[in-house]
């Protein structure tokens, strides 16, 4: 580890110790009444289009994002470039999908996306798969958040020995889940527009500091070796690295919106048009995303790997290791801080939003749904807050003592369970025709075939998929969500074919799905 | 066609636009390659990153097209 650098690490804390203020006098942004549900886990949907452009870039872009994104380009060259079309793509996805779903969500107040496939196809179990999915996959995406704050923490040149080795963390951690449970979805919207504000701050400064002081573009990308500056072109009888990528991205994009977070973020809205808008407006996220991965390679040509300084932090954290270290390398003590606090309060935002989305869907689609029908609003947000706190601390014992790669093997595998949801919930938002029963045997089939494809393949994200003597190596997740939407299509067939007569329930109507 | 029968129907053949960007982005022979340089940047990089750019153009048009 290196000395503490205490010039970074005091504007490190005075950040913290704004957001933490803010975190707090958030509760009285656009007052609303905490004991309501949708005030306290939505933030009453009264946020515009500017703060959900925050809120919702500040849910998406992690911590993780930042350090695991440039981690896997100084590890494995381009292929993490694939997070560029992913994004591109995402958006369009978003488009076409999430203004309808806002719709009829904001008429029939659903708080989450099981609310809304409980609604439109009137069956619990189906409602349950997509709860449990959402809690499953949202429970080590928060894990991985803290393994992001705890690099910079190391990159502070904080350490220690056995408990005091995690006590900022879980300092950090304390004060997150009480101003989560104090103020709600408010305060991770407060907070995400001044994470993001340091965040671009760090990533021009970064763009434009680093290549001149390394000499430029060209120079940097000359030192990168010529097996990881492009994609390796497939041999005979495999569509190699092209497959792999394409599919990583689309896969991807398919399931960013259905997980939670996101989900939260949208509904958050206070208008469709303010949805529609973000479609257009969140690809500048993108571009600083890309502008990240390069980082990679920035660290690459910088040289970070063979300095004694980091040897202590590369062998802690890995690749992960990377940014931080260039970071140190490069810029002045001062604005080290502010990148680093940038990069721990990107932990603290979307930790934030995905224990208040688990909370909402506990309680709205298991609590409420199974357990006590009669919850009054009160109860409903009391639930929700003690849920908020629960799931940090499930996810804060994780990290400490379970190992970080399975943290990370468990989030790959929410990703494939994730997508199986995609049938119900955004084909719901166009169509009624599936059979409830069918999409509920669809989600059964992705999620074992997905998780045995997983395992099968040693728990990396690709499959090599074998057909007629080719290999089409892919995304796990976007494979078995095609045979998914397979399944729920024959079985719909079937059963309609049975009993042509069979009535559907569906309390929405066609036009709760557009603005009136 | 007006404004109310599009809306009942929720589809507009704007949205085709967007298909653009899934075709480009998604299909690695076309940028797989390192030349054209563009301030030095390998066209594998550069071409991606514009695509940000046009993508965002993309959907703001379908996305004034299909306002109300």
């Amino acid at each position: 580890m290196p000395a503490i650098d205490w010039v970074a690490l005091t504007v490190f804390l005075l950040l913290f110790a704004v957001v933490t203020w803010l975190g707090f006098a958030a509760a009285k942004w656009r007052k609303g009444d905490l004991d309501q549900l949708h005030e306290w886990g939505l933030g009453g949907r009264r946020f515009g289009t500017i703060v959900v452009w925050f809120l919702i870039g500040g849910d998406l872009y992690t911590a993780y994002t930042f350090i695991a994104v440039p981690a896997l380009a100084f590890g494995a060259g381009a292929v993490a470039f694939f997070a560029v079309p992913y994004t591109i793509i995402a958006y369009p996805i978003f488009f076409l999908v999430f203004p309808r779903i806002w719709q009829v969500c904001h008429k029939h107040n659903y708080i989450t996306a099981a609310d809304f496939v409980r609604g439109r196809f009137g069956n619990r179990w189906l409602a349950l798969a997509v709860t449990i999915t959402g809690i499953v996959a949202t429970m080590p995406y928060i894990a991985l958040q803290l393994v992001g704050l705890e690099v910079v923490i190391g990159g502070l040149g904080i350490s220690g020995t056995g408990f005091m080795a995690e006590l900022p963390v879980i300092i950090s951690f304390a004060i997150l889940a009480a101003f989560t449970y104090s103020s709600g979805l408010r305060a991770p919207a407060s907070i995400a527009i001044v994470k993001d504000i340091l965040i671009y701050a760090t990533a021009f400064a970064a763009v434009i500091v680093i290549p001149m002081e390394l000499g430029g573009f060209d120079k940097i990308f000359a030192a990168i070796p010529a097996p990881k500056l492009l994609l390796p072109v497939p041999g005979p009888n495999t569509t190699g690295a092209y497959s792999a990528y394409a599919t990583l991205a689309l896969g991807s994009a398919l399931a960013l919106f259905l997980y939670p977070h996101s989900i939260t973020g949208i509904l958050s809205a206070s208008s469709g048009r303010a949805v529609r808008r973000n479609a257009a407006l969140l690809p500048g996220y993108s571009l600083m995303l890309g502008l990240l991965a390069l980082m990679g390679f920035f660290a690459i040509a910088a040289g970070v790997a063979g300095r004694p300084e980091f040897a202590a932090g590369f062998k802690q954290f890995g690749n992960n290791f990377a940014v931080p270290a260039l970071f140190s390398l490069m810029f002045p003590s001062w604005f080290v801080g502010i990148a680093f606090a940038a990069i721990g309060i990107g932990a603290l935002v979307p930790a934030a939003i995905m224990s208040i989305a688990a909370a909402n869907l506990y309680t709205r689609n298991i609590h409420r749904e199974f357990i006590n029908a009669n919850l009054t609003g009160q109860q409903e947000a009391r639930t929700a807050k003690w849920v908020s706190l629960i799931v940090k601390l499930g996810a804060l014992l994780f990290i400490l003592f379970v190992p970080t790669q399975y943290a990370i093997y468990l989030q790959l595998l929410g990703g494939i369970w994730i997508i199986q949801t995609l049938p119900a919930v955004m084909l719901g938002a166009y169509t009624r025709w599936f059979d409830d029963w069918a999409l509920l045997a669809g989600w059964a089939v992705g999620v074992v075939s997905g998780t045995a494809m997983a395992v099968a393949a040693k728990l990396m994200p690709t499959y090599p998929l074998q057909l007629a003597g080719f290999s089409f190596p892919g995304y796990t997740a976007l494979y078995t969500v095609i045979l998914n939407l397979g399944v729920a299509v024959v079985l719909t067939l079937l059963v309609k074919a049975m009993n042509p007569r069979r009535g559907v329930a569906d309390e929405t109507a066609p036009a709760d799905y557009f603005p009136s | 066609m007006n404004g109310r029968q599009r809306k009942q129907r929720g589809w507009s053949w704007w949205y085709l636009l967007l298909l653009v960007q899934f075709v480009a982005v998604l299909w690695p022979p076309f940028y797989n390659r390192a030349d054209p340089h563009w301030l030095g940047m390998p066209f594998f990089y550069w071409y991606q990153l514009l695509w940000v750019i046009l993508g965002a153009v993309l959907t703001a048009i379908v996305y004034f097209a299909t306002d109300d």
